[in-house]
């Protein structure tokens, strides 16, 4: 005590000993958040950092002139789909991914998926592989690339012509992981190729006139021209997605791990995490648009049934590629769809 | 009764506010104070956070270990597992 006396006698020379008291003062802020994000959310409440990078961005009016690439409509308009939405920002994302969540989010599956690359090299695990199962991963796998480039191509179409940031912002990030997925598929050819870039050539010639792939390779295209943007959603994300996806990295990868390609498992992770988590925005979205109306409900089986089939069609010899009894294996994903739909208020 | 109560204090960041929308939502009881930089929550004999809720909220996994990282202190004595993060008093 006598220490810390001196101490201050020290410091203010003369003047009596002082005592310090630190005390807190809570200063309320006048706003929680934003007055457009309030308005929704109610006032007085904390909004998450999603609530405020999503609600309300896009501009609702005042735009001025129509774009000359498609006068019919204004640059954002409601009317560019059959779908109707009284409130286009119940299209949330059950993710709640905006800018930062979802960077990290992707760091940090991108670095398991790195470690996996390093594993199978270090271990030498594509020495090991049967070449037979190496020319057909190159042969029947690797031109999926180009179907994912096309994936993005069409979510970056759903970005610009779709309504509200809630769905755009949630195709912009999907867009990009098309993007990423292209580029393990790249990079896994290369791995088995030891780095011969003329497997992409040939596995673009193979995407461009193989006869197995060319009903994919229409429907593809023929997705780039859709003008309804939710119609694209539905052949891309819903329908194409759903038959694709589990068919070359679920259900091939286990045929592999018998025949001893299981490396291919290990390349493709960030692939199957990814859809399995991206597939509960698809089924939200879906979920939601059913729900808004009965009209929508029906648009949106139409749309399905529709597409289900032509895709089911060009799945089967991609099937056939890849697995003994592609039939089977293409109805089932074709019953997997139809239920995760009906479950999501479709009536398939 | 104020002897008997537990609390979680927890960062106010971002990361937490989910956590308190889950607390509110599985503890009627619970009484949650905004305080400087710190997220206080009080409860009698016991507060539990449900990985479940959390993972309705934040659409994604949620391991009741994050709840670690926003921790600044607790009373109680702590029951953790895979599905939820529960602090009590026995007596």
């Amino acid at each position: 005590m006598e220490v810390w006396r001196s101490w201050n006698i020290n410091l203010y020379k003369g003047a009596s000993i002082m005592t310090l008291d630190i005390k807190s003062v809570e200063i309320k802020p006048k706003r929680e958040t934003f007055g457009h994000v309030a308005r929704r959310i109610g006032e007085g409440k904390s909004a998450s950092r999603y609530e405020e990078a999503t609600y309300d961005l896009q501009s609702t009016t005042n735009f001025h002139y129509r774009p000359t690439y498609n006068p019919k409509y204004e640059l954002y308009d409601q009317d560019k789909t059959a779908i109707n939405m009284e409130d286009w920002y119940k299209l949330l994302d059950p993710r709640q991914y905006y800018y930062s969540n979802y960077v990290m989010t992707r760091a940090k599956q991108q670095e398991v998926a790195e470690q996996n690359f390093i594993f199978v090299e270090k271990r030498n695990l594509l020495t090991v592989m049967p070449e037979d199962i190496k020319k057909q991963i190159l042969n029947s796998v690797l031109p999926l690339r180009h179907y994912e480039w096309g994936a993005n191509m069409n979510n970056l179409q759903l970005v610009s012509e779709g309504y509200g940031s809630a769905i755009t912002s949630a195709c912009m990030f999907h867009a990009e992981d098309r993007l990423g997925n292209a580029q393990y598929i790249t990079r896994i050819g290369l791995a088995i190729s030891e780095n011969d870039t003329e497997v992409l050539d040939d596995s673009k010639n193979i995407w461009l006139n193989d006869a197995s792939w060319q009903p994919l390779r229409k429907a593809m295209e023929d997705s780039f021209v859709l003008e309804d943007w939710f119609e694209l959603y539905m052949v891309q994300n819903v329908v194409m997605d759903a038959f694709i996806q589990p068919l070359f990295f679920n259900i091939y990868e286990q045929e592999l791990n018998t025949k001893g390609g299981s490396a291919q498992g290990m390349m493709t992770e960030f692939i199957t995490t990814w859809f399995e988590e991206s597939s509960k925005w698809v089924d939200k979205i879906i979920q939601v648009a059913a729900s808004e109306s009965s009209e929508n409900t029906e648009i949106l089986t139409k749309w399905a049934s529709k597409y289900i089939d032509i895709i089911e069609e060009a799945t089967l010899p991609l099937a056939n590629n890849l697995v003994d009894n592609p039939e089977l294996v293409v109805s089932e994903l074709k019953q997997n769809i139809i239920g995760r739909l009906n479950k999501n208020g479709l009536k398939l | 009764m104020a002897d008997n109560n537990v609390f979680l204090a927890l960062q106010a960041v971002e990361e937490a506010k989910p956590m308190v929308e889950a607390i509110k939502q599985d503890n009627p009881n619970a009484i949650v104070e905004n305080l400087p930089a710190m997220i206080k929550i009080t409860a009698p004999q016991k507060l539990v956070v449900k990985a479940d809720t959390m993972e309705e909220l934040i659409g994604r996994e949620w391991d009741p270990q994050e709840l670690q990282l926003v921790l600044i202190s607790l009373a109680g004595n702590v029951d953790e597992d895979y599905d939820h993060f529960t602090i009590y008093w026995d007596n």
